[in-house]
């Protein structure tokens, strides 16, 4: 067994350029830049370093991948029993994500150097991403639930920060506190879940949890069934508690309102944040706690509907949208709902446990294509300076590798073979197939919308019509070196990730299991992306009547859709007319009048007192001496009557 | 064997030594570089100090009179720490002063009677030490020859001060007269709960409340503290209860343990008026010396919490207390001493926008002032909690009550302080004070002090190692 400790150096190098660009960053704001990209290049070198050792060369023992504790130290003992550590785990969820999010990580602080040129606040920038990047990889490789929260709000926290980055901009400042505000309501729930789980559970180690939970015989797992509240075990409670935290982070209905504003940020944040990483963090929360959730079906169908339901609903409002980052943005949601549903569909044992492997599949791959996406589409913003489509079209000229990788990432997502989106979703689908019909059919649907929605950012961005420069002049080519070379290397990720035979790294129970096309769901995948991807073709390849004609047809669904089905006007109104007139206002009013009240009360009660004895103190020494002898003789009162 | 004595009675030896060699550069070379005397005080307190860490003495001398062991050790050199800061504090103001060397001879006996009155093993000895620690340092009271308002404050303290030795020795005589004996065992062994005894006993706490200015004994402390020097106002309010606080525990459970029902309610009490009292003059008052008198009126209401349980938890808490406490009060003193010297201004609201003019004094006094009234992460803050948790782990639940809603007002009147001093503005400050370097090392180890304590858990067990309860 080779010692991992070295993979704390993940960990620290991010955390030190965070400092060292925070506290010096001032002082030298090109170097910042360059100091951030080679830090987060040597934590990916570690990381792929340590995926070959943990999955090629330390290989298996005993058919599973085992679960290593890297680093583990004792951090606050309360009690014998009740102890928080502080550990770095490593399995194989945890090495795959280490992957996904140190080489995206590294895109983007290259891509950065370019977009990002020229910047005022370029070294907060980049501190405020070596922050996230820490904060994430810490979340990644957490040991124990607590641990994992507390990095689940540091991830936050850093969100917050880049998406208000630029905060003189009234729009950056609301996104940020939406963002933060919506997450924050979810991890309520989050931080219930864990106190119950752990209470049941009596720990907050992720192995140990597992090992009691998976214990069907013992008394924890019978206590934690038996123990009930309205109707519904505390288990159940606990589980469907910690998901509605996952469900927060990863924009799932109803918290999804917070992901298509965070869109405010820069780009290359929306790349990392918004479609690699963080947004995924509540599928691997719940892959985190898979084998309890596998003997919770319940909560597990309520992952799996509220995935399928986010993924259609996600992708109904990405067809209407107009700005492409929006677009985007649902799209993401959409693909973490098919994650979420995956692992809802999934089982514990062996090949039932499909799903589980196609959903890491998934976010695996989706994180490389989306983060593509988003950064061609910042390279299509940097040139165009507007989010809207209408302010495209006819790019391909202008911008031939953004539009050769942005149509590679296009067909990638549309599920188009042999491309890797294809292989990730075509198992997704397979999985829903054998356990859900009716999700499997939802699954379907989505696809086919996906395919048209992105054919149609596609098309509407590079073709379309010809681009005019609205007045202005062309005062720079396509993209730097440093923008481009990230467009290159996640293109060929993306096109060569579904290789990988990611079934027999990947899977719930840790064997192995044999992956293979299934031909039926294969096909049926295929067909429903084509036929998504012929009808954006046949929608936008010129400008024409025809999408005019069709949304009026649709009229009112049509509106809904585009307003995104007022889900936000209806927390608007919740909260603004009942939340704020019914518990604001009165809790305003105690605040003020009885809180402040009992304040004044005991202030004015001590002057007074304090005004009325002041005469005690006259400065006559004979007084004093009066005084010392009531003293006197009151103590002795006390103690020789013992009262 | 002659070693083996000295080694047990080292501070005293070498106090004495001290106080030797002072008279005979008193008598011989009245010339002598002020700096250099001053610097051979200073040292000689630190050799006292150092010599407290060579080896763990633990014996008894003159039949019982005189005791030494780890505790009293401990006890020793946190006093004679305090009196180096204070003396330290005070280097710039002796400059100036024609007496310093009569200063620091009455300083050195009243630390020779500090150190007898710990050590004390028979109430006679401890009588003789309480009153070679408080004679001199009337004197020392009286040492701001030109303002009359010290020799005021001198007399008012030697008066009250004769009269509560003479409710003491009444106490005694009553002791003596019920169990035949002075010393300390056999008086415990002896002592019965009659009224004889009882109010033998009730009259000895009196004598405590006096030196520790418990309320209503304490009327003597403000006009004392504002008319006397500002070294020695810092003296009486850290080393000298201090001391009084370590001999009072000691007594109290080693002798009078057994009868902890007797005197418990009586010792609830004093606490709670005391610290209630203490406050509501602090509130009012405008001179910065007055007001930290009243505050130190108040601490000492704090630590009789934790007197009152009467359990090893709460002497470790008691000692750990205090030195916080000579921390935050040194450091308070000195800022108000650097700039008494300086301008002579000793009101509050002389010190309005002081930050403007002096922002290093200020943000230390704010500093020291959180850390009196207990605000985390300073010291403060960790010895209050100590305090309390002894004293609610007897179930002390009333007192508790009181003490946390005095902590409330107390946070009140600091933080006006750090008002006047950040937020209020003034037509002309106190100008620019560059102090001096005696004084700013004193600060600075303060504020290290009152910074760090708080986190380095191996003090409290040392001290907790070292305590003993009923």
């Amino acid at each position: 067994m080779v010692n991992y400790s070295y993979i704390s150096f993940v960990l620290i190098i991010p955390l030190v350029v965070f400092l060292i660009t925070g506290l010096f960053g001032k002082k030298m704001p090109g170097l910042s830049g360059i100091l951030g990209a080679l830090g987060m290049l040597g934590a990916a070198c570690l990381s792929y370093f340590v995926a070959y050792q943990y999955f090629l060369v330390d290989g298996r023992v005993d058919g599973i991948y085992p679960t290593v504790m890297a680093f583990k130290q004792t951090w606050l003992q309360f009690t014998p029993s009740l102890k928080i550590d502080i550990g770095i785990i490593l399995d194989p969820i945890a090495v795959m994500m280490l992957v996904v999010v140190t080489t995206v990580s590294f895109m983007v602080h290259l891509y950065s150097i370019g977009y990002m040129h020229g910047e005022e606040r370029y070294a907060t920038y980049y501190s405020f991403l070596s922050l996230f990047s820490f904060s994430m990889l810490g979340l990644v490789v957490s040991s124990n639930i607590f641990q994992m929260y507390m990095f689940w709000e540091l991830v936050g926290v850093s969100s917050f920060l880049l998406v208000g980055f630029y905060f003189t901009k009234p729009s950056a400042v609301a996104a940020a506190k939406k963002a933060f505000i919506v997450t924050r309501f979810a991890d309520l729930g989050f931080l219930a879940g864990i106190l119950i789980l752990s209470f049941y559970s009596e720990s907050l180690d992720f192995q140990t949890i597992i090992h009691n939970m998976m214990d069907y015989n013992g008394t924890i797992f019978l206590n934690a069934n038996a123990a009930s509240f309205m109707g519904v075990s505390a288990l159940t409670w606990a589980l469907c508690l910690i998901f509605i935290g996952g469900a927060g982070k990863s924009a799932m209905f109803p918290f999804h309102i917070w992901l298509p504003d965070a869109m405010e940020g820069p780009t290359p944040v929306s790349a990392l944040i918004h479609a690699a990483t963080m947004v995924v963090a509540g599928v691997f929360l719940v892959a985190r706690l898979f084998p309890v959730y596998s003997q919770v079906p319940a909560a597990l169908d309520v992952v799996m509907y509220v995935g399928a339901f986010s993924a259609f609903f996600a992708a109904i409002i990405a067809c209407t949208q107009t700005d492409i980052k929006r677009v985007l943005a649902y799209s993401t949601m959409s693909q973490i709902g098919y994650m979420m549903f995956a692992l809802g569909v999934s089982g514990y044992w062996g090949e039932e446990g499909l799903g589980f492997t196609a959903s890491m599949f998934h976010l695996f791959t989706h994180a490389m294509f989306k983060a593509l996406l988003f950064l061609g589409a910042g390279a299509v913003i940097h040139y165009v300076h507007s989010n809207e489509m209408g302010d495209m079209g006819g790019l391909w000229k202008k911008m031939p590798i953004t539009h050769i990788v942005f149509f590679i990432a296009c067909l990638a997502i549309s599920g188009v073979p042999p491309l890797s989106g294809f292989f990730s979703k075509e198992e997704i689908l397979t999985a829903a197939y054998q356990h859900n019909k009716i999700v499997y059919a939802v699954g379907l649907l989505t696809a086919c919308l996906t395919a048209f929605y992105m054919f149609r950012l596609f098309l509407m961005i590079f073709w379309n019509k010809e681009y005019k420069a609205h007045g202005r002049t062309e005062h720079h080519g396509e993209a730097p070196m440093t923008m481009k070379l990230p467009l290159l290397i996640l293109a060929i990720a993306t096109i060569f990730a579904g290789i990988i035979p990611f079934s027999m790294y990947v899977s719930a129970d840790g064997t192995a299991v044999e992956s293979h096309i299934h031909l039926r769901e294969a096909s049926m995948a295929v067909a429903a992306g084509a036929i998504g991807i012929f009808s954006a073709f046949f929608l936008y390849l010129k400008k024409n009547e025809r999408p005019e004609m069709i949304s009026s047809a649709f009229g009112a669904l049509y509106r809904t859709a585009y307003k995104k089905f007022y889900v936000d006007e209806l927390y608007l109104f919740v909260t603004k007319n009942m939340i704020f007139n019914f518990i604001a206002v009165p809790a305003a009013w105690i605040d003020r009048n009885v809180v402040d009240g009992m304040m004044d009360l005991i202030a004015a009660v001590t002057e007074n007192l304090s005004d009325s004895i002041k005469s005690i103190q006259s400065g006559k020494i004979s007084s004093y001496v009066m005084w010392f002898f009531v003293g006197a003789i009151l103590l002795s009162m006390m103690i020789v009557y013992a009262l | 064997m002659i070693l083996d004595y000295l080694s047990l009675m080292r501070f005293e030896v070498l106090a004495l030594g001290a106080v030797i060699l002072l008279l005979l550069i008193k008598v011989f070379s009245e010339k002598m570089n002020i700096s250099a005397i001053l610097g051979f005080v200073n040292f000689s307190l630190l050799v006292i100090l150092g010599a407290s860490f060579i080896g763990r003495p633990h014996g008894s001398m003159f039949g019982g009179m005189f005791l030494n062991d780890g505790t009293l050790m401990l006890e020793k050199s946190i006093i004679t720490f305090a009196t180096l800061l204070i003396s330290l504090q005070a280097n710039n103001w002796l400059k100036n002063h024609s007496s310093y060397l009569e200063f620091y001879l009455l300083l050195f006996s009243v630390l020779i009677g500090m150190y007898f009155m710990i050590s004390s093993g028979n109430f006679l000895m401890f009588y003789l030490g309480l009153e070679m620690a408080t004679i001199p340092l009337a004197a020392l009271a009286a040492f701001d020859f030109n303002r009359i308002r010290s020799a005021e404050g001198a007399g008012k303290m030697i008066l009250s001060s004769a009269f509560s030795s003479a409710i003491l020795l009444f106490g005694l005589s009553l002791l003596y007269g019920t169990t035949g004996s002075l010393d300390f065992g056999t008086v415990s062994r002896n002592f019965t709960s009659g009224s004889l005894s009882l109010l033998g006993l009730s009259f000895l706490l009196v004598g405590f409340a006096f030196k520790i200015s418990a309320v209503p004994f304490h009327f003597w402390t403000a006009d004392t503290y504002e008319g006397s020097p500002v070294a020695i106002a810092t003296f009486l309010s850290v080393v000298s209860k201090g001391a009084a606080f370590f001999i009072f525990i000691t007594i109290l459970y080693k002798v009078f343990g057994a009868v902890y029902e007797k005197w418990i309610h009586a010792l609830t009490l004093l606490s709670a008026i005391t610290m209630t009292i203490g406050n509501l003059f602090a509130m009012r008052q405008l001179n910065i010396k007055r007001f930290l008198a009243f505050s130190s009126i108040t601490q000492a209401g704090y630590i009789l919490i934790a007197v009152a349980s009467g359990t090893k938890e709460g002497m470790a808490s008691i000692i750990y207390f205090l030195l916080i406490y000579i921390f935050s009060n040194v450091g308070a003193f000195t800022v108000v001493s650097i700039i008494c010297d300086k301008t002579g201004k000793d009101d509050i609201d002389d010190y309005k926008g002081l930050y403007k003019t002096n922002p290093k004094l200020s943000i230390a006094m704010m500093i020291a002032l959180l850390s009196l009234a207990g605000v985390p992460p300073t010291a403060g803050f960790f010895g209050k909690l100590f305090l309390l948790t002894s004293g609610a782990s007897k179930g002390l639940i009333v007192l508790l009550v009181i003490a946390s809603l005095n902590m409330v007002i107390s946070l009140y009147y600091y933080l006006k302080v750090v008002k006047v001093m950040f937020v209020d503005k003034n037509e002309n400050p106190i100008e620019n004070i560059s102090s001096h370097i005696s004084a700013k090392i004193v600060l600075i180890i303060c504020l290290i002090g009152i910074l760090s304590i708080g986190f380095i858990n191996c003090i409290f067990e040392y001290i907790h190692a070292l305590s003993f309860g009923i």
